[in-house]
């Protein structure tokens, strides 16, 4: 692929087709727990944010569940799967469907996709549910899409949660 | 035949249940136990409720617990705290579903009465119903008794116990060691994390003194910091130490050179503080401030126990709240500097984080070992839980000649003998 190519497909508008198509793809992959695969969909500045305030101001300036740049994303990785954390030694099992995608264009390139995600977790014979708004970053790069950033704002963020040994 | 879980115990079985070097496994899982639990231990001393900087000025309020009993922590028009009970008086809807926030009035959303933040009823739609006898003063929310010390509020049903500061005793000089991490700005909460675990309330009461899980349970936060840092964290290997502070309270000393954050200043500054410093330095704090802004940034070396529910652990507040025998809440209140570099509460945050909470490098794997006890104490009706480890003091220790080694279960030890005699008298 000459440059130039490259640049036009940089600039080419990401489609709702292929933004879900890689939302599902990332969704299976935390489905089987395929964490080495997941860490390289973001991009080398890209954020993995799980707020705990409802509003967002400044998610930097406020307490959150996780707030990883690719530094805490590799730890977290190579500790979920390290088989020393009793909580992800193993996890609960999870699945999850992602839906009510919205598009829009990001103000500094890319698209914002908000989306409906609905995770059912199992663990000691107990079956959760926890539904969340997500909003992902992505942009278009020489790899395909990535993740610039993506937010999981949990319907429960505010309240009491539980121990999670899995990623979101 | 079975006894009946829900009759009344004599005072002396209780007393029965606790020994000086175990405790029977009914105090994790007998519903009968919990019931009184509520009745002799929270309403019958001082329970955390709240830091005075969550109610930060004029006419604002957060909600908290008392034992199972929903309250409102408020600070009224005149800047006095209150501490009231968020049920009507009229029909015992709650007043108050906002978890803080600032208001001059509570308004119950049934019939419309309406109450000031200490407490007084203000107005009764369509009063006259009630005749001329009906007097407001009768019906205000019912108030605790409220004290704080250097920040930390707490409430009691008791009119009649000991001032909150004779009840902290020894570990109020620890609660001011505690507050240091403000580098001489007023220390502010800035944000939680809440869980919960299905578990009884005095398993995490236990883990917070308990150095001994810290290397076996945290192995994977430990692989996650770098060698400097890891070696801080070398909780078992420092020399430290656990003291019965009284009263059922009691520290844990894991890394004895940051029992004193205002010590030290001299002491180069870790590498994964340099960025901060070098922020800081850049927003023109001198290099004094700039030490000491970063030692209160890395946090306090010790956790701080306080029976029944609330403790100064290493860098937050660790609350606990019992919602049934095999249920329990959890809050870690992260804590910052109030007007200081929004750097350094900006870097307390993302170490709050790498630890603690729901996802936190930590605390779920806290949750699971607490699960496991309780679904373990299902087994074994007659067996007992060994708190037994290190009872001899250490001889010729720096901080005393009754201290233990810092894995002593001395701590869990001190908390069930006031258990036991809360739960006996």
């Amino acid at each position: 692929m000459s440059t130039t190519e490259m640049t036009r497909s940089d600039l080419a508008a990401i489609t709702l087709e292929e933004a879900s198509a890689f939302i599902w793809h990332e969704a299976e992959l935390l489905d089987r727990q395929d964490y080495k695969a997941w860490l390289p969909l973001f991009t080398p500045d890209g954020l993995y944010v799980i707020p705990i305030e409802r509003e967002a101001e400044d998610r930097a300036g406020e307490l959150n569940i996780a707030y990883d740049d690719a530094e805490m994303r590799a730890m977290r990785v190579k500790r979920l799967k390290s088989g020393f954390s009793i909580s992800s030694a193993p996890s609960a099992r999870t699945v999850r469907t992602t839906s009510r995608f919205v598009l829009e264009e990001a103000p500094d390139g890319g698209v914002l996709v908000r989306c409906a995600q609905m995770l059912v977790e199992y663990k000691f014979e107990r079956t959760r549910v926890i539904g969340a708004d997500v909003t992902y970053h992505l942009v278009r790069t020489g790899e395909g899409l990535r993740m610039a950033r993506k937010e999981i704002l949990l319907l429960n963020s505010d309240d009491p949660l539980w121990g999670i040994g899995y990623l979101f | 035949m079975d006894m009946p879980t829900d009759m009344p115990r004599a005072h002396e079985d209780y007393a029965s249940l606790v020994q000086d070097d175990r405790v029977h496994t009914s105090l994790y899982k007998d519903p009968a136990i919990f019931d009184e639990e509520m009745e002799r231990i929270f309403k019958n001393t001082w329970v955390w409720v709240a830091h005075a900087s969550e109610v930060p000025g004029k006419n604002t309020f957060k909600k908290s617990f008392v034992g199972k009993q929903p309250v409102i922590v408020t600070r009224d028009k005149e800047e006095k705290i209150h501490v009231l009970l968020n049920r009507c008086r009229h029909r015992a809807a709650t007043v108050c579903e906002k978890k803080a926030g600032k208001t001059s009035v509570f308004v119950c959303p049934y019939h419309g009465w309406s109450y000031n933040l200490d407490g007084k009823l203000r107005s009764v739609p369509h009063a006259s119903v009630y005749g001329e006898g009906f007097d407001k003063d009768e019906f205000p929310l019912v108030s605790l008794r409220t004290e704080q010390y250097n920040g930390m509020i707490f409430a009691t049903f008791r009119d009649d116990i000991e001032p909150l500061e004779d009840f902290l005793g020894s570990a109020k000089k620890w609660i001011d060691l505690f507050m240091k991490q403000g580098a001489g700005y007023p220390v502010k909460t800035l944000g939680e994390h809440q869980f919960r675990f299905p578990g009884n309330w005095k398993i995490q009461l236990e883990n917070t003194t308990d150095a001994y899980h810290f290397p076996i349970v945290h192995k994977t936060f430990l692989d996650s910091l770098d060698a400097e840092t890891g070696n801080v964290f070398d909780v078992l290997g420092r020399g430290g130490w656990v003291e019965d502070l009284g009263h059922g309270h009691s520290v844990m000393v894991m890394m004895p050179e940051l029992v004193d954050l205002e010590e030290n200043l001299e002491a180069p500054i870790p590498e994964r503080f340099a960025d901060l410093a070098e922020e800081l330095r850049g927003e023109g704090y001198s290099d004094h401030e700039v030490r000491r802004i970063v030692r209160a940034v890395g946090g306090g070396g010790f956790n701080l126990n306080l029976f029944p529910n609330v403790a100064c652990s290493m860098a937050f507040f660790r609350v606990l709240r019992p919602v049934s025998v095999d249920e329990t809440e959890i809050r870690h209140i992260a804590i910052g500097m109030d007007g200081g570099p929004e750097a350094g509460n900006r870097m307390r945050m993302r170490l709050h984080e790498h630890f603690q909470g729901p996802m936190g490098f930590g605390s779920p794997d806290d949750a699971e070992g607490w699960e496991r006890v309780q679904r373990g104490s299902a087994a074994g009706d007659d067996l007992w839980i060994l708190v037994n480890r290190g009872q001899a003091p250490i001889i010729g220790h720096a901080a005393g000649d009754h201290v233990t080694d810092v894995s002593a279960e001395t701590g869990m030890r001190a908390a069930y003998q006031e258990w036991k005699r809360m739960m006996s008298a």
